[in-house]
């Protein structure tokens, strides 16, 4: 199954509380009233200019296998190698806001206004996480409609360029999943545009076969650990 | 309120407009620029940049103070250039080839340019040969690279490179920055700095003219 999500901008609004932890506004001290009137200018121009859309394909796991194998520069033991064989489903998916909100933060600085700049991206990479969650859970959706997931059924992403998934591996991804169609193209170096966009495979199955130790080569190198964060939601939730 | 003191406290709260019409006041008043400069615009985000380090204040703060810099640089710097006066030091900056990721990039820019540097920014997608280039036409001291992904890194050993094979290394320094690097990184490709974020590079770059 192949489908494309339109989504509204107002669905992946993020939580101010993590956009201001993005900012490194964090601790016992309230923020400035400055800060949360930059916070609050941010988020509407977010919802002004992002125009976020989504697609997935399932495949096999065949299929998969061959893509995540793609130049063969991943690591020799990387946790989608671990999980995706105990899998019961695989979805590759792409998700965008859409290339006006990054024009609207380069306008930003350029127009010296550095503080809503960078406000502004920190809001719309937590938007493209919420699209990525949003067609997270179409793929969810659609398994359940045909009585293949249930309560007991969790789901996660990984993406190429992390957890030892070498970003090359965007290059098969994109062959078949053919994002171009909802406006994500690839670059030489494998980077998307809009760069606010985000690629991957979306795993299903029991919440057990997302858990892995962080004792991969590459994790000492990793500082981003969100790891952690998801397995823990999939093993509580 | 002495007029220097005003443009450092305004500058703090991020008022650009009271800086823009203090330095305005000092400059009436002819006090020299390179006096408005450090004792006032410079002197007030040196305060910013210690309150930041020590969590007092976040970087919307710190970047609504450097847009009230940026607003009585405006006033100043003819001034500046008419007097010959140099800055503390030319930095060139940029985000390395295949990489589109500027917001680090340009918040280091902006945080150097708070302190006085001169900075020449290049933008992103920077091949390692115009990095070279641009230190070299301008005179700059440091080179300054930022990356965001894993596989354009390896884009900053090239321009250490290009630097050693053109009889530039120690005279030109490299400080390398962003999400997947490290001291360790810049240690194993010969760069002479690593710095964490704005604030940080501030610091490293001022330590590395200082070893120059």
């Amino acid at each position: 199954m192949r489908e494309i999500v339109t989504i509204d901008a107002r669905d992946i609004l993020p939580d101010p509380c993590r956009v201001l932890s993005a900012q490194g506004v964090v601790g016992p001290k309230p923020p400035s009233d400055r800060v949360i009137a930059l916070l609050d200018d941010a988020l509407q121009l977010l919802e002004a200019n992002a125009a976020p859309k989504g697609l997935f394909e399932e495949v096999t796991r065949e299929s998969f296998d061959a893509i995540y194998k793609g130049q063969g520069r991943n690591a020799l033991e990387t946790p989608v190698d671990e999980i995706t064989p105990r899998s019961d489903n695989l979805a590759l998916f792409a998700a965008t806001i859409g290339e006006a909100v990054s024009a609207t933060i380069t306008r930003l600085f350029d127009e010296r206004d550095f503080a809503l700049g960078a406000m502004l991206d920190a809001a719309a990479s937590e938007a493209t996480e919420n699209a990525g969650d949003i067609i997270q859970y179409h793929v969810f959706e659609r398994l359940r409609e045909r009585e293949e997931a249930d309560s007991e059924t969790k789901l996660l992403r990984y993406s190429p360029g992390y957890c030892g998934w070498h970003i090359s591996g965007q290059e098969a991804l994109f062959a078949t999943l053919r994002p171009g169609e909802i406006g994500i193209t690839l670059r030489r170096s494998f980077l998307m545009e809009p760069l606010k966009s985000m690629s991957g495979v979306i795993v299903a199955g029991p919440g057990r076969i997302h858990e892995f130790e962080d004792t991969y080569d590459f994790c000492s190198d990793c500082r981003a650990r969100g790891c952690r964060e998801r397995i823990d939601s999939v093993l509580r939730g | 309120m002495d007029v220097l003191k005003s443009i450092s406290t305004h500058l703090q709260e991020g008022d650009e407009d009271k800086v823009s019409e203090f330095t305005k006041a000092a400059i009436d008043q002819n006090l020299p620029p390179k006096e408005i400069l450090d004792n006032g615009l410079i002197a007030g985000m040196n305060v910013v940049g210690e309150r930041f380090r020590i969590h007092e204040i976040f970087l919307p703060e710190v970047l609504l103070a450097a847009k009230a810099m940026y607003a009585g640089m405006d006033e100043l710097k003819p001034l500046l250039v008419k007097a010959g006066i140099p800055t503390i030091g030319r930095v060139v900056i940029g985000t390395v080839q295949g990489d589109l990721h500027d917001i680090g990039k340009n918040l280091v820019g902006i945080m150097l340019k708070g302190a006085g540097f001169e900075v020449v920014d290049l933008g992103n997608d920077v091949s390692p040969e115009a990095f070279v280039t641009a230190a070299k036409e301008t005179g700059a001291t440091v080179i300054g690279m930022s990356a965001l992904l894993t596989t354009t890194m390896v884009a900053m050993r090239k321009v250490v490179e290009l630097l050693g094979a053109e009889g530039l290394t120690g005279k030109v320094k490299t400080i390398v920055g962003g999400a997947p690097l490290s001291t360790e990184f810049a240690n194993e490709i010969g760069a002479d700095a690593y710095a964490y974020d704005g604030a940080n590079a501030v610091d490293r770059v001022k330590a590395l003219i200082a070893e120059a």
